[in-house]
């Protein structure tokens, strides 16, 4: 059947399985959006391109399956830039699809014209651009197959409007094949069988698992291993949720915010099993003294994360599930970590995680007590800031996917949009987004989206009237020279309602429980600000650059 | 050290941006380059030579070549058995009389005189580096107006 390409985009959609799209209309996608009009995929218009792309990404996130967002030429293509630059340093899989002006304009300087794919080559897993309406399914099909395989990430579509309106006959292409791009999923045998002779001799092994175990879906396999040899397990940031919070052998996350018992625990052990992690520079501190009596043994899906940091004894390239399958088969003997476990549980008594309470209500508080009205089963974004910290730190996440926030790149903006896309992906769920009263100021005017499509979530702000991260390294390294830290903001509890949403405003630690189950409750958008202590910090800390033993605790512990 | 890359493609636009891309992103400038197709016409063949003054920058750069999707294989030929050869044109000063002269120094290497005018020969040479610098040497005693290298290409042996 001969069909536009804008229709053979559409039907190839419908068959990859997408639910659901952000995007917005312009000039360059009037003819593919004329054809949205028809089709039945639920279509969320966001206030800015910005958000589609972070929607998408929350989505994806929550989901496991692959965002869309749709976007004009020009300027509409480069406001998804920042949320296509999220998603792919975090691995998640999303499809972006950009109007472009027609061929015979491309490389004229015409209206709303930018080379997008140019702008995303570094950005995106791949992209591709469409001269031929004749490519357009099998395009959109290696898309999605690139997208979701292997190291997931953002591929991109651009779409001049002339192959939007040309018809071709619509061919699906049953199977992908591409000769260059064949991702491993199986582990080398050999490999596995040389991990296990080295667990097994490891006298104080640790687990240090990232969103490679989320992505792959390894978590039983995790628990499974940690159990098996019992070993103590820490995460990263994109590794929170991956393993229960709560278990005995949880140390909580690493790295420059994370416990001090975990910094200590990883610095004195003696073999790191790294599970879809990629040692990141927030992670190891100082490279040269990370871990230094640790054997390393990596599993990753992607080759060029390993030894791209750190010096790794066993790597094995693959999916973390499967090779975790193979390698728990391969422990005939385990370690003894009676010992070690001790000396671990000794170090989470001398180091506990703790806040002081001032005058005001702590922001730790206040995600402690999100934890508690929501018995820790809801979904958390977050925007970036110290109030993501505090959000990794102080809520109990036990299940994976239930904490979306923007690891890699740090994007603030990205969590109220995120969980849009976080609540339609999972409309049974409480969708609540940690937000600082900076980062909220960011990607505002997705309160109307949220209003408009009855996308219920509940926004958290803790107002410290800074943008507190910045000012706090300025307060401990730039001698409390607050340089454009302080940032006013509108009436929030104003705003919102002005949107249609409700506000509320908690300045007493009493109200502040209360107020957050009657957000709950609501069915509607609600903006809970939440009077803070202004100069909080966030600790544990280590300063950038430093040993991750080199612990700044507040004096706090 | 300098390290002899190559790179099969996919033959289509936007690849050698690609590929360009990832050395430029690490600030590692590309000494020679050249490309083309392979006997399967969908294919094109990279000869890339760079200079690495960090080997875990280069390795890290070859294991991004290998996760480009239109890339198929990378080949380090630093430590692998390859015939390399480049070829180079001269522009040459070189009066008729002095003609015999050049002729026979050309002898000396894979050159030859591709034309002669008035005060000026254009000269091509083939050779492995060594034997190119070598065979410079010489010629610029005749003086050397322009010179216009291909890069250097390397073939597995």
């Amino acid at each position: 059947m001969k069909m536009t390409g804008a229709q053979i985009l559409i039907e190839c959609l419908k068959r990859e399985g997408v639910e659901l799209i952000f995007g917005y209309p312009g000039g360059q996608a009037i003819f593919l959006f004329d054809k949205l009009y028809d089709s039945d995929i639920k279509f969320i218009l966001p206030r800015h391109e910005q958000a589609a792309a972070h929607a998408a990404d929350g989505y994806a996130r929550a989901t496991g399956k692959p965002g869309v967002c749709i976007a004009t030429s020009g300027p509409g293509a480069t406001n998804l830039v920042t949320g296509i630059a999220t998603a792919y340093i975090d691995s998640i899989p999303m499809i972006a699809i950009t109007g472009q002006v027609r061929t015979t304009l491309i490389g004229n300087d015409a209206f709303q014209e930018a080379d997008i794919t140019g702008i995303t080559r570094s950005i995106t897993k791949h992209n591709f651009m469409v001269k031929d309406v004749n490519d357009l399914a099998r395009t959109v099909r290696e898309a999605f197959y690139i997208a979701t395989t292997g190291r997931p990430g953002p591929v991109l579509i651009d779409f001049p409007t002339d192959v939007q309106m040309k018809e071709a006959e619509f061919i699906w292409p049953e199977e992908v094949n591409i000769r260059s791009y064949k991702p491993t999923y199986f582990g080398h045998p050999g490999q596995i069988k040389k991990a296990a002779k080295l667990i097994a001799q490891a006298k104080k092994p640790i687990l240090y698992i990232g969103g490679g175990v989320i992505t792959s879906g390894a978590y039983y396999e995790v628990k499974e291993l940690a159990e098996k040899i019992q070993a103590p397990v820490t995460w990263t940031l994109m590794g929170i949720g991956a393993f229960p919070a709560e278990h005995k052998l949880s140390l909580g996350m690493l790295g420059m915010h994370g416990t001090a018992y975990a910094n200590h625990s990883i610095m004195e052990s003696d073999l790191i099993i790294s599970i879809g992690a990629r040692f990141d520079d927030r992670v190891t501190g100082r490279i040269d003294s990370f871990a230094p009596n640790a054997k390393v043994i990596h599993i990753d899906i992607d080759p060029s994360s390993i030894s791209k940091n750190v010096k790794v004894d066993i790597p094995i390239v693959g999916d973390a599930r499967n090779i975790l399958e193979l390698l728990i088969k391969d422990l005939k003997k385990l370690p003894d970590t009676n010992e070690w476990l001790k000396e671990v549980n000794a170090l989470m008594k001398k180091y506990p995680m703790t806040y002081k309470e001032k005058d005001m209500i702590a922001p730790q508080y206040v995600i402690e007590a999100i934890d508690q009205v929501t018995k820790g089963n809801a979904i958390i974004t977050t925007e970036v800031g110290q109030h993501q910290m505090w959000a990794a730190q102080w809520y109990k996440y036990n299940n994976p996917r239930s904490f979306i926030s923007s690891g890699g790149l740090g994007t603030m903006g990205f969590g109220f949009p995120a969980s849009m896309g976080a609540k339609l992906g999972k409309p049974e769920k409480t969708v609540i987004v940690v937000a600082g009263d900076g980062s909220i100021q960011m990607n505002i005017q997705e309160l109307a989206t949220c209003v408009c499509n009855k996308i219920n979530v509940k926004v958290v702000i803790l107002n410290n009237g800074y943008l507190g991260m910045v000012r706090q390294w300025q307060e401990l390294f730039y001698k409390k020279r607050y340089s454009h830290t302080c940032i006013t903001s509108p009436d929030f509890v104003k705003l919102a309602e002005s949107y249609g949403a409700v506000g509320m405003r908690v300045t007493k630690k009493e109200d502040l429980k209360p107020a957050l189950e009657k957000a709950i409750a609501i069915d509607n958008v609600v903006f809970v600000e939440v009077i803070v202590e202004p100069e909080e910090n966030v600790y544990p800390m280590v300063p950038a650059g430093e040993a991750i033993n080199k612990i700044i605790s507040g004096g706090l512990a | 050290m300098k390290h002899t890359i190559s790179v099969l493609v996919e033959n289509k636009f936007g690849v050698l941006a690609r590929v360009a891309g990832l050395f430029s992103a690490r600030g590692y400038n590309i000494a020679s380059l050249a490309v083309s197709e392979t006997l399967d016409p969908t294919i094109s063949y990279m000869t890339i030579v760079v200079d690495a003054k960090d080997e875990s920058i280069l390795e890290q750069i070859e294991k991004q070549l290998n996760k480009l999707i239109d890339v198929i294989t990378v080949t380090d030929f630093t430590k692998k058995e390859h015939a390399e050869r480049e070829l180079i044109l001269l522009k040459i000063n070189c009066l008729s009389k002095d003609k015999a002269k050049l002729e026979k120094s050309l002898k000396k290497y894979v050159a030859k005189l591709v034309c002669h005018r008035a005060d000026t020969a254009i000269v091509e040479l083939v050779g492995q580096q060594e034997q190119i610098k070598e065979a410079l040497e010489e010629l610029g005693k005749f003086g050397i107006k322009e010179l216009i290298r291909t890069g250097k290409i390397a073939m597995a042996v």
